[in-house]
């Protein structure tokens, strides 16, 4: 029966390989690409946006829509994760500070550095979420920088900051609700302002930081929904981690 | 198409061969950021940073660490259960 | 050889969805999952490449620059980060299969369920 199986999908597989591979014989040579819309979009940037980060600008300005739609997954990924993972808290919480003073811990020199990195690591993403319009960067990698800083602590084996963020999961589903709202609300003031959903309609000609009218404001609203949902979904696993230790 | 970009992708697909032949769920998570990071690579040389920081901020971080808790919890499931069997 | 890193994205995306079917393990498949995924990011960033193109970043550089295309770019950015959680979703539904059958074999549950 597996072995039936396997043989039909092996040939499936070999079926969709060399259809793939044909269909990839078709595309232009590597290294000629000719999307005349990418240069169109390439060479507005900075006259029409006053942005200098072409993806940023593409990815929250001339394709914001999209956006708008891959924010809306990972929210509602997140919820399923909640979901299902919150239904299976059958324990007590008298367990809690059971675990918190006989938790095992890191060893010295590792938690010296988790401490040492938590602090610089936040405030590096929080640059890079700040300068989204202007340098390499934005909401999404300065999100996923902040839940490393998170992570850190849990390297470094401080399992009782741990339990406090995980009991302060309602701040993170805020924060998290709070970035997908956002941007929304940045797409209606576009429709109520200019007549368009997600027209750019903050005046552009402001220097430094605040060019780009709308991108450095959807660049935090992102940053805070991503980094609320990745430190909603590892508190609600770790949540199940540290109530099953038993001692 | 420089020869460092020929040399990154072959090893890309090496890794990405590896990481489905291996069958312990921790030595997979190791070979999977081994991977993102081998991907990271590819990114930079093909002139996309931003692409770059997201892919290593995440898949070096994010996805392994929530691998592994997952790991944990399906071990501990598996230790119960097989307790109350005995 | 301007064909290779689309061969490389082919070879990934078979590789991995081999390694879907044949898995015995719903973690090894989530793992087989994301190599699958790592092909659509080669396939992208591939097909905006422009030779001798620089990223498309205007600091410091004249705005009539060649760069490579930024729009599959800004496609293959938030790809990264969603389809992150799109793998958290799956561990979620991985562990709740764990505890409530006791095995993570695919063919054993399907088996468990009759």
């Amino acid at each position: 029966m597996r072995r039936g199986r396997l043989i039909v999908g092996g040939l499936g597989v070999l079926l969709v390989v060399a259809a793939f591979a044909w269909a990839c014989t078709g595309l232009h040579a590597f290294g000629h690409g000719t999307t005349r819309y990418g240069e169109m979009v390439a060479r507005a940037t900075v006259p029409q946006r006053a942005a200098t980060n072409a993806v940023a600008a593409v990815t929250f300005d001339f394709r914001g829509v999209d956006t708008l739609g891959e924010e809306f997954i990972l929210f509602i990924a997140v919820i399923g994760v909640s979901i299902l993972l919150r239904s299976l808290r059958s324990e007590t919480s008298e367990e809690e500070t059971h675990i918190a003073a006989a938790g095992p811990r890191g060893s010295e020199f590792s938690r010296w550095l988790a401490a040492g990195l938590v602090g610089p690591v936040a405030v590096l993403a929080a640059y890079i979420v700040a300068h989204g319009a202007l340098t390499p960067g934005g909401g999404f990698q300065g999100g996923a920088i902040l839940m490393a800083a998170v992570a850190a602590i849990f390297v470094g084996g401080e399992y009782v900051v741990l339990l406090t963020i995980r009991t302060s999961a309602t701040w993170l589903d805020i924060a998290d609700a709070l970035g997908a709202a956002g941007l929304v609300v940045l797409g209606f003031g576009g429709l109520i302002a200019a007549g368009t959903f997600f027209q750019n309609f903050i005046d552009k000609r402001t220097s430094g930081l605040l060019t780009g009218g709308i991108i450095p404001l959807a660049n935090i609203a992102v940053g805070l929904e991503v980094a609320g949902a990745l430190l909603t979904v590892v508190a609600e696993l770790l949540d199940q981690r540290l109530l099953s230790t038993r001692t | 198409m420089n020869a460092f970009l020929a040399f990154v992708l072959t090893l890309v697909g090496v890794v990405g061969l590896l990481v489905v032949l291996t069958n312990d769920p921790v030595r997979q998570t190791v070979l999977g950021g081994v991977l993102s990071l081998l991907l990271a690579v590819v990114f930079f040389a093909v002139q996309a940073p931003d692409v770059a920081l997201s892919e290593l901020a995440i898949g070096t971080v994010a996805v392994p660490l929530m691998l592994l808790l997952a790991i944990g919890k399906i071990r501990e499931h598996r230790a119960r259960e097989e307790e109350m069997r005995e | 050889m301007s064909v290779y890193p689309y061969l490389i994205a082919v070879w990934l995306f078979g590789v991995g969805l081999w390694g879907v079917i044949n898995s015995r393990n719903y973690l090894h498949l989530i793992m087989c999952l994301m190599v699958v995924q790592a092909s659509t990011y080669v396939l992208l960033l591939s097909i905006g490449y422009v030779n001798h193109g620089t990223a498309p970043i205007y600091q410091g550089i004249s705005t009539k620059a060649l760069v490579v295309d930024p729009i599959v770019q800004a496609l293959t950015l938030t790809d990264v980060v969603v389809e992150a959680t799109v793998v958290a979703l799956l561990l979620g539904l991985v562990v709740q299969a764990s505890k409530r059958f006791g095995s993570i074999d695919p063919d054993a549950i399907v088996r468990m369920r009759d």
